[in-house]
């Protein structure tokens, strides 16, 4: 079995978004959807004390879509059976026909990947654009990043490129094994740290 | 008021009754007033224009024109004649080395924009006030014959020194751009226009630049490739990946260069812009608007320490010390370090702790990078753009570039002139420019002022250059592809009162793609098309260049035109449409000639053929650098300045503003003009300046979600970069402002409203907001900008040398909402 994966490069990432929007298009998504999202994630202050500032700000950004993880919570709790893993590719997708519009996988992945289309009232989320990977290509988001700071292949491949997923405010790898690689960033906290926060809720679709 | 018609899918696919129920009334219906379409319509678009698994019938390539530079490339997949998906060039296994024109994120949601609800896609003439947006279609014989009748009118009444072409940066194609386009290439047959200099760009700058060096500000940098070699990168507010975000220009290159270097890198901005995410090390946070007083007190730590390059600044430079002042200035103690050492002009000298308290770096800081300066080599030094688009910017830019001269730091690798990074090119053809028969010529942003107060556009007052005065104010506007009548002009509240009067400019023709603003002042209003519904061809690049081709991606929709076809057709009603189409000559045929000079100059590329077939060129650039010349051998290639050298001490500033009048603020010490070196100047609206109503400054920034006011009605976009108002964790506090509250910002020019954004990426003391919002109020009402356009609150007060924009220098008031 095959299994594919995100690599992310947490250094070259400038938070540009233009991997969601290159998503969106691909997929016809409207606002108040998206199959991929930049975190800004930030702490620290920046104050001025006497005449003279001093910063202990960081910030950095973190792109992340569906990891199609090795243990996807999604597949494990969906009540009708309806996410599958494909044996192919790894891919996580659910399907259409079983899905009764729940939202169950929308509320246990922890990277908030799968959401309820409001109109089909169909669980929906980045499917890896495996019509372009079956035909050799890679996912919209990867080549569209005039950054390059998204890469996609085997698993093995990413995994000599990054660790596995592990810096905030991601999840903890050990919930769901997710495909997605990262190099950090100098800035980068891990997964567990309380350093920072997510500094752009409202610049979330 | 005005009646939306929405012109969401073409004819075409309407009348083949695909699922359009939802737009069917309005599509069909004989709205002919024209107005904004509420914002749910995108959305029902995007739900109707796109098959889930797109079939291609083709596909085409065509390129973004605008004026982020990035000039990339667009792969359009086409069936029906309709776009379902808008890819770039990335390819899949491309190496991080290999650079590729990728669209950004703006030139990803280009289906939605071309299919807005705001596209123009008819001929109109303005039924209601200017500036209400109500318009009524008309035919294209109506239109043209109103706009003959009215510039025969005007040249007749006026002279055609009274026609005026605002800044436009919408487009740039070797067919048309800023100043050559098709337009333009008409007017001069007709007699002329009234020329501008400088631009909202970089308008202060240009002068520093050509005073300093002698060398064109835009061919002044040395490409980012260059400062590999540095073992020190120092920023001023240059925010590379926001302000050129494409995958062959200042984002890819910056990321890359960061990989390829040993250098520290300094970034020197009052926010932790985007370039820097990840690593925030290397802010060193500062008041805006006073880079220059940092420059000075580090010139003051490199003086004392004999970290200056005195062999350079005497063989090289004029004016950095006695020995090399102008034979008319010796012994007035007027050199640079006179004014750094506290011996000349204002006495003062320009330690550390003077300088810590104006910009907000600690004076330890201050001494700590003068000695990393002093000590390391090579030294890159750049800055930003819109470090000069300040009340200071002329000496502001200046001063940044004098740093790196009093390291020697010019001219040799790993070096750059202080101006902002360079890039290589590849040369393209495009159509000669007309010769304009008027000679006479405003700064660009003084047009306001031309129009309502013509008498006071002088030589020595208004900056008019080739005439003593305006003979006649500006009666007449022609704007294509630009959105600078109100929405990126200073004080839309005042332009607004001015362009609302049709006694004072009798005749605005309009001519885009979206109805902005600005073109709701328009009496005429045609519809354009975008450079990929057309034949074209342009050129960029950063450290790397490329060239672009475009063909159509689908047939012209509706009744748009382009805007060679629009000139046509005002040159056939005007009497000379043979003359001006060269007997009937198409854009591919003008295209085919300008190309073929480009073949001949450089045989290596592809035929034009091939190039339109292939969609774009890449090549790898060189580490050019544009001192490179001058430092290898000074006296065989001197610079452009009267003195061949590169002068900190400018005799011809002072020669060119004598006898100009000027207000108290512009003028240094007791001089009672401006300062002929690169002196720190409190802004007018500033930190020094701040008041008690207003105490805080407010400064724009480039997002990443526009380019301008280009794609700033996309619903897509606004949803992932709502327009926010950054502000400090502490200015905040003060004000009960939270996270994502409403919030108004307001000075004496005016009050808008927008989301804050607190977040310790930017300084205390400091407000800021993307420029370029779409401006959004009831001008008949409060006025009070919803949409967050900061021109809400800029002055129109033109700098004092190069009477260019000062829009990041304004002072405010913020609350909540």
């Amino acid at each position: 079995m095959a299994q594919y994966a995100f690599y992310f490069d947490n250094a070259r990432c400038t938070g540009c978004k233009t991997c969601v929007l290159a998503c969106k298009d691909k997929k016809n998504l409207n606002t108040g959807e998206a199959y991929r999202r930049v975190y800004e994630y930030a702490g620290g202050a920046t104050e001025k004390s006497a005449d003279a500032f001093a910063t202990t700000c960081f910030a950095y950004t973190v792109s992340v879509a569906c990891n199609h993880c090795d243990s996807p919570v999604c597949y494990a709790n969906c009540p009708q059976g309806a996410i599958e893993k494909d044996p192919e590719t790894g891919f996580v997708s659910s399907d259409p026909e079983k899905c009764i519009g729940c939202g169950t996988c929308a509320n246990v992945c922890p990277y908030g990947a799968p959401h309820v289309n409001e109109e089909t009232k169909k669980s929906v989320k980045c499917d890896g654009c495996a019509d372009l990977v079956a035909a050799g290509g890679k996912p919209a988001c990867v080549t569209s990043c005039p950054a390059r700071a998204l890469n996609f292949g085997e698993a093995d491949a990413m995994a000599a490129l990054g660790e596995r997923a592990d810096i905030a405010p991601l999840p903890s790898v050990s919930e769901t094994t997710p495909n997605l690689f990262i190099k950090a960033s100098a800035d980068a906290r891990g997964a567990d740290s309380s350093d920072g926060e997510v500094a752009n809720s409202a610049e979330l679709a | 008021m005005a009646q939306a018609t929405k012109h969401a899918v073409s004819r075409r696919s309407f009348m083949k009754g695909t699922a359009v129920a939802g737009l069917s009334t309005a599509a069909l219906g004989g709205a002919t007033l024209f107005g904004c379409a509420p914002q749910a319509e995108e959305t029902e678009l995007a739900n109707t224009s796109a098959p889930t698994v797109p079939v291609d019938d083709k596909t085409t390539w065509g390129f973004c024109a605008l004026n982020c530079h990035g000039r990339c490339s667009l792969k359009f997949h086409v069936t029906d004649d309709e776009v379902t998906w808008v890819e770039s060039c990335g390819t899949p296994d491309a190496d991080f080395d290999e650079p590729q024109p990728r669209a950004c994120l703006r030139g990803r949601t280009y289906r939605r924009w071309m299919n807005h609800p705001d596209r123009l896609s008819y001929p109109m003439k303005r039924v209601g006030k200017r500036g209400e947006g109500a318009f009524e279609q008309i035919s294209w014989d109506e239109a043209t014959t109103i706009i003959a009748d009215e510039l025969r009118r005007i040249i007749d009444t006026y002279g055609n020194e009274a026609i005026f072409f605002p800044q436009m940066s919408g487009v740039a194609t070797s067919m048309d751009s800023m100043s050559n386009n098709s337009l333009t290439r008409l007017m001069c047959m007709l007699g002329g226009y009234l020329g501008y200099y400088g631009d909202y760009s970089t308008g202060a700058a240009q002068f520093s630049a050509m005073y300093m060096y002698g060398i064109n500000w835009y061919g002044l940098g040395s490409p980012l490739n260059v400062a590999e070699d540095a073992n020190l990168i120092l920023m001023f507010g240059n925010s590379l990946a926001e302000t050129r975000q494409g995958g062959n220009i200042a984002h890819y290159d910056w990321t890359h260069l960061r990989e390829n270097t040993n250098a520290k890198i300094y970034n020197i901005d009052p926010r932790m812009n985007s370039a820097m995410y990840g690593h925030s090390d290397e802010w060193i946070p500062i008041n805006p608007g006073t880079d220059a007083a940092l420059v000075a007190a580090l010139a003051h730590e490199l003086i004392e320490n004999d970290w200056v390059d005195l062999d350079f600044l005497h063989e090289f430079c004029v004016g950095f010390d006695e020995e090399t002042m102008p034979e008319a200035y010796k012994g007035k103690a007027m050199s640079y370090r006179d004014y750094i050492m506290g011996t000349g002009y204002d006495k003062v000298e320009k330690t550390p702790e003077w300088a810590a308290k104006i910009t907000g770096i600690p004076a330890e800081r201050i001494a700590s990078l003068a000695e990393e300066l002093g000590t390391t080599s090579p030294v890159y030094i750049a800055q930003g753009w819109g470090i000069q688009r300040r009340s200071n910017g002329e000496h502001a830019s200046w001063a940044i570039m004098t740093l790196p001269c009093l390291l020697g730091q010019v001219g040799l690798p790993g070096t750059n002139s202080g101006s902002r990074e360079g890039k290589n090119g590849i040369m393209l053809g495009s159509v000669a420019p007309g010769e304009n028969p008027v000679t006479t010529k405003i700064p660009i942003f003084s047009y306001i002022n031309a129009i309502e107060d013509p008498d006071s556009m002088t030589a020595t007052k208004g900056g008019v250059q080739g005439a003593d005065k305006l003979s006649v104010g500006i009666k007449c506007i022609i704007s294509w592809a630009g959105n600078a009548l109100t929405n990126q002009h200073s004080d839309i509240n005042h332009s607004h009162d001015v362009l609302a009067d049709e006694t004072k400019c009798e005749f605005i023709l309009g001519i885009d793609t979206m109805l902005t603003d600005s073109m709701k002042y328009a009496d005429i209003l045609l519809p354009d098309l975008f450079p990929f519904e057309q034949v074209g061809m342009s050129n960029n690049g950063g450290v790397n260049a490329h060239i672009v081709a475009s063909q159509p991606c689908t047939s012209a929709k509706f009744e748009r035109k382009t805007c060679y076809e629009i000139a046509s057709l005002i040159a056939e009603k005007m009497g000379i449409g043979d003359e001006y189409t060269q007997g009937g000559k198409t854009v591919d045929d003008l295209m085919r000639e300008a190309y073929a000079t480009t073949l001949e100059a450089d045989p290596e590329l592809p035929t034009y053929d091939e190039f339109m077939e292939q969609g774009f060129v890449v090549r790898k650039g060189e580490k050019t650098n544009p001192l490179a010349a001058y430092r290898e051998d000074p006296v065989g290639a001197p610079l452009g300045t009267p003195s061949g050298k590169i002068e900190i001490f400018s005799e011809k500033l002072l020669a060119d503003v004598e006898g100009w009048e000027f207000q108290e603020d512009d003028t240094f010490a007791d001089l009672g003009t401006p300062a002929p070196i690169p002196v720190y100047m409190p802004e007018w609206y500033g930190v020094e300046t701040v008041t008690e109503e207003y105490p805080l400054m407010l400064s724009g920034f480039h997002g990443s979600a526009r380019i301008h006011s280009s794609f700033g009605n996309v619903e897509l976009l606004k949803e992932l970069n709502p327009q926010e108002l950054w502000i400090n964790p502490s200015d905040a506090a003060e004000r009960s402002i939270q996270q994502g509250d409403t919030v108004r910002v307001k000075n004496s020019f005016g009050e808008m409203e927008l989301v804050a954004k607190v977040t310790p990426r930017i300084v205390a003391g400091t407000v800021a907001c993307a420029q370029g919002a779409w401006h959004d109020a009831d001008m008949n009402g409060d006025r009070v900008d919803k949409g967050g356009n900061i021109n809400t609150l800029t002055t129109q007060r033109p700098t004092p040398v190069a009477k260019a924009n000062p829009q990041h220098t304004n002072i405010c008031q913020v609350v909540k909402a």
